[in-house]
């Protein structure tokens, strides 16, 4: 069971760290056949810059090819004939950026970064003319000023470790009192069958208070993302999450015999959509129509939603009125579905 | 000897209701649906303008930003706070606001300022929409600069053209970098879970103990408990390849023969990795827990989803020992770049040397007392 205090920290430690949404040290090669003032100043800005490491300078464009096959470069910057005299007069110097598009966002950003620094030397060339008509550009990176992934994906994996607690091993530990026969033994026992189901589920939600806590605490104090909100209605909003998911547990196990089915429904119903469909990893306006209409009906997806409003944005209980709602609607149908579905009578 | 128990394997593994179709159907599934989820691409991104200005300039500001195919205007307010009211409902993510002297600075001071906030709670997408906007602000001053030049004045900027060229993907489709990490994440799961449940899962019914009483040795044992898995990997592949090719009309560039052949190095290892698990545990549920550690842990380390440079040194230094990554370097390459196998014969070596290590450590940890 030491794994289930362990799995939450390693996740998030996974996450938070290996998904970065930043692109750094980008390999890069240059082809650079004016060789002039211009070039070499903006060779220079590239050399200096974190987010690319120059590795080759290349003279030939038939080499191009090679170098992202074997290399695996992800850019090469080919500068065209006389830049600085074109750049300065005729005003048609060209430089082609060829970026390895395998991974579109990385392309994306790497091709962003470039052209900024590009950019930037011909403003240094333009500070002696004085240009009109400029637009200074101002960023307000709101929430997340350092763009952190933490950020992202510390909501996810509450929703998704809170889920694999209460609902999987809840479904799972009474499938295998079924699966034992040891379930018969307490049934025909003088206790309430309600509190033979309120025994089975205390000790996962105990478990599932306490990897809440461990999660908190890594969050704030390791991976820096601090709660925004107010602590006591985020953890009144994943109690309210978590009592959706203990009965949803509750709602398998009522369904399923034996423990090998108890896994693959968890899995399958469960763990699956949770991760593909909630907006956990993958932004759920991405998704094609039909699948915007599952997640509706997936919990993790409306509380992610609520946690990041809280945690990360840092918005009242009324911004979480809706996620709120539809979680508690949720959990009262599931428990009173897994409550009549129970079998309390041997067959 | 081997002949036979390779029969018991198969036979197992047949008579199982739900092995072989899961084999089959799980990849099957997974690599036709995957691809529509999971897309990270920044793509309609809701805009809230404020225009404090409402002058032609703004409003052609506007125009060219709405136009550019990135944005959609969701949010037109008068004040800032109300737009940032709709970026707290997440009803927008990116906020324009323009001054209220925005054509007086233009014309008279030649320069002004544009607010942009962009909601980065997710960073990517918060990032890559304020370039965007920065990207198209940039554009229209230059376009009513060279306007104004035309207009009489002799003036001129140091201009340079940039272009951008994507290869192997150029129009940066998503599915060219999920499809391999959907191939790479199946064929580890199933090639790496089943022989994980396998031996745990004779102990647990007890037929283990009548396979030790037999003079089977160990090396001959580990070895038919890895090639049924060996055989699955194929199929598996086998599967996805079709299902790239069908659904997304994507086949490989470096041709197939390669890829198999880092495949079967790579399942041999990954297989080995199982069976190591698979000895230690001693009940189903714990070979799962830790075989699903395991697989958390590589995949995250392999680069599958981020790039691995982008990564801190240290985990960086930690991702050269999973067996993931130098798997799916070599896919990618491969399949998208059409490298050959000359180029990634580190990567190959690598994977030798996982398989030798884990399958040591199976036959060696395998104890043929009870």
């Amino acid at each position: 069971m030491a794994i289930l205090l362990i799995l939450p920290i390693l996740m998030l430690v996974l996450f938070g760290y290996s998904i970065s949404t930043e692109v750094k040290n980008s390999k890069i090669a240059i082809l650079d056949s004016s060789n002039d003032v211009a070039t070499r100043a903006i060779i220079e800005k590239f050399r200096n810059s974190e987010y690319f490491s120059v590795k080759k300078m290349v003279n030939n464009p038939s080499e191009i090819q090679d170098l992202f096959k074997k290399d695996r470069l992800n850019m090469v910057l080919v500068f065209g004939d006389n830049f600085y005299e074109n750049l300065a007069h005729t005003g048609n110097a060209q430089v082609q950026l060829i970026v390895d598009g395998s991974d579109p966002n990385s392309a994306k950003t790497i091709v962003t970064y470039a052209t900024s620094i590009i950019g930037a030397y011909q403003l240094e060339l333009s500070k002696i003319d004085k240009i009109p008509f400029q637009i200074n550009p101002q960023i307000k990176l709101l929430y997340n000023p350092q763009m952190k992934g933490a950020y992202n994906f510390v909501p996810g994996v509450m929703g998704m470790i809170l889920m694999l607690i209460c609902a999987m091993m809840t479904s799972i530990s009474i499938a295998r009192e079924k699966e034992l026969g040891t379930m018969e033994v307490l049934l025909v026992s003088p206790m309430k069958p309600i509190y033979i189901i309120l025994s089975k589920t205390i000790p996962y939600f105990v478990l599932s208070l306490v990897n809440l806590a461990t999660i908190l605490l890594l969050s704030v104090f390791l991976l820096k993302v601090p709660i925004a909100g107010s602590l006591f209605w985020l953890i009144a909003f994943s109690l309210v999450y978590i009592f959706v998911n203990l009965s949803l547990g509750l709602l398998i196990s009522s369904i399923v015999d034996s423990q090998l089915v108890a896994l693959l429904i968890s899995g399958m119903v469960l763990m699956l959509p949770v991760i593909m469909l909630s907006g956990m990893m993958f932004p759920v306006e991405n998704m094609p129509v039909f699948f915007q209409w599952i997640s509706q009906i997936i919990p993790a997806k409306w509380y992610i939603i609520g946690v990041k409003k809280i945690m990360i944005k840092g918005l009242g209980l009324s911004s979480i009125i809706p996620e709120m709602s539809v979680l508690l609607g949720m959990g009262i149908v599931l428990v009173i579905a897994s409550l009549k579905n129970f079998k309390y009578r041997l067959e | 000897m081997l002949k036979y128990l390779l029969e018991k394997e198969f036979k197992q593994i047949m008579r199982n209701k739900f092995l072989p179709r899961m084999v089959i159907i799980l990849p099957f599934v997974a690599l036709a649906l995957f691809p529509l989820v999971a897309n990270f691409d920044v793509k309609n991104i809701n805009l809230a303008v404020v225009d404090n200005n409402h002058s032609q300039y703004s409003e052609r500001l506007i125009q060219k930003v709405i136009s550019s195919g990135h944005f959609i205007l969701t949010n037109v307010s008068h004040n800032y706070s109300d737009a940032l009211k709709s970026v707290e409902q997440n009803k927008s993510d990116v906020i324009l606001e323009i001054p209220a002297q925005f054509e007086k600075d233009l014309v008279n001071n030649l320069t002004t300022n544009v607010l942009i906030s962009a909601n980065t709670v997710n960073g990517m997408k918060g990032g890559l929409s304020s370039a965007y906007l920065v990207g198209i602000i940039t554009d229209f001053s230059s376009e009513i600069r060279e306007e104004w030049i035309q207009s009489g004045t002799k003036l001129k900027a140091p201009a340079c053209e940039i272009i951008p060229q994507y290869r192997f993907n150029p129009h940066l489709e998503y599915k060219y970098n999920m499809i391999p990490a959907i191939m790479m994440m199946m064929l580890a799961m199933i090639t790496g879970f089943l022989p994980a449940l396998n031996i745990v899962g004779e102990k647990e019914k007890g037929t283990i103990e009548q396979m030790n009483v037999t003079p089977v040795n160990k090396f001959t044992l580990i070895l038919s408990k890895l090639i049924p898995y060996w055989v699955i990997g194929f199929i598996v592949l086998t599967i996805c390849f079709f299902v790239a090719w069908l659904f997304y009309g994507m086949i490989s560039k470096g041709g197939y023969l390669q890829i198999y052949l880092f495949a079967a190095v790579f399942v041999l290892a990954f297989s080995g990795l199982g069976l190591v698990i698979s000895n230690y545990a001693t009940t189903i549920q714990q070979g799962m827990f830790m075989m699903f550690f395991f697989v958390i842990t590589f995949i995250f380390l392999s680069g599958l989803y981020t790039p691995v440079s982008s990564m801190p040194e240290w985990l960086q230094t930690m991702s050269f020992f999973s067996p993931l990554r130098y798997m799916i370097d070599a896919l990618r390459s491969i399949y998208l770049k059409g490298s050959s196998f000359m180029d990634l014969w580190h990567q190959f070596m690598a994977l030798v040397g996982f398989a030798i290590f884990f399958n040591f450590w199976a036959i060696n940890s395998y104890r043929k007392k009870a």
